[in-house]
């Protein structure tokens, strides 16, 4: 289905190719439609990389500004979306880096922990395990979780996981090589996994009959 | 198939980036080993919960300040 898609894709025209000709000749409004389009995932994005509200307001407001007025340095051989995320990405790191002074912030460095290589932690997962927190307690959780992991296994796992990008285009976006992105993203998912099994790990005494040898 | 092996492939395989061959290999490896089967039904979930939860709440007065801002720029450009 999705190779259906994408190759219906490749010969039509992105709507947002038509916005973007709208704007540059003159049509404010196109640009709001951009912006609804897209803010929510320029904000999420902008909040994973700095993990500060006011930094992640900022950095939305200022990567659509920026995008707005170098529109017309938007070749249109990469997709609206994607130049946007970049621009995002360049502006969160500064910010991060802003608040960080003395301290090194980059995407380039490849950090070596110990987490990541073979799981460490066996316990299987309750059934939904969500169910047993609150929509804010759970979302505290995920925050929690996320915060933990060093900036350049976050934005990897936020680009491609969350905001769906492919390898390609976070690679692309990142200035990372391809094997970069993907060493980074197994090591975010697994270290995300670890985390998480402290809340999310099968309670002892459930339902789990033979679970516990 | 170690289970270093079935790690190194774990993300092509939540992925859906692997050869039919590659495929069952890895299926026979997770028939006996608890581990990594629990270790990817886990990874996958982890994804889910993090796709389909909204964690950061964007203010809606922030639309509006974007809008006035941009409204702004247009004054003294277009």
């Amino acid at each position: 289905m999705a190779t259906i898609q994408s190759i219906a894709g490749e010969n039509e025209q992105h709507p947002d190719v038509a916005l973007v000709e709208r704007v540059r000749a003159g049509d404010v409004s196109a640009f709001d439609e951009l912006v609804r389009k897209y803010e929510r995932q320029v904000f999420r994005i902008a909040q994973h990389i700095t993990q500060n509200r006011e930094d992640a307001e900022d950095v939305m407001q200022d990567a659509f500004l920026k995008a707005y007025e170098k529109l017309d340095q938007f070749q249109g051989n990469s997709k609206f979306y994607t130049w946007l995320v970049r621009i995002a990405v360049n502006e969160s790191l500064m910010r991060l880096r802003r608040r960080r002074t003395g301290r090194m912030v980059s995407i380039d460095e490849d950090v070596e922990t110990e987490e990541g290589s073979v799981p460490r932690d066996l316990a299987d997962w309750a059934p939904d395990p969500e169910q047993n927190y609150s929509q804010s307690e759970l979302a505290e959780i995920l925050r929690k979780t996320i915060q933990g992991l060093p900036p350049g296994f976050r934005v990897v796992f936020a680009l491609r996981d969350v905001e769906g990008l492919s390898t390609e285009e976070t690679a692309e976006t990142l200035g990372l090589s391809i094997p970069a992105v993907k060493s980074r993203l197994l090591r975010a998912r697994l270290q995300l996994r670890e985390r998480l099994s402290r809340y999310f790990k099968r309670r002892t005494g459930s339902t789990a009959v033979g679970a516990e040898k | 198939m170690t289970c270093s092996e079935f790690l190194a492939m774990l993300d092509d395989l939540i992925d859906n980036e692997v050869t039919a061959n590659m495929r069952a290999d890895l299926e026979e490896h997770l028939r006996g080993c608890e581990h990594c089967e629990v270790t990817l039904s886990t990874t996958r979930k982890t994804i889910q919960i993090y796709r389909s939860h909204e964690i950061y709440e964007m203010p809606a007065s922030l639309r509006e300040r974007l809008h006035k801002a941009i409204m702004a720029k247009c004054k003294k450009g277009c």
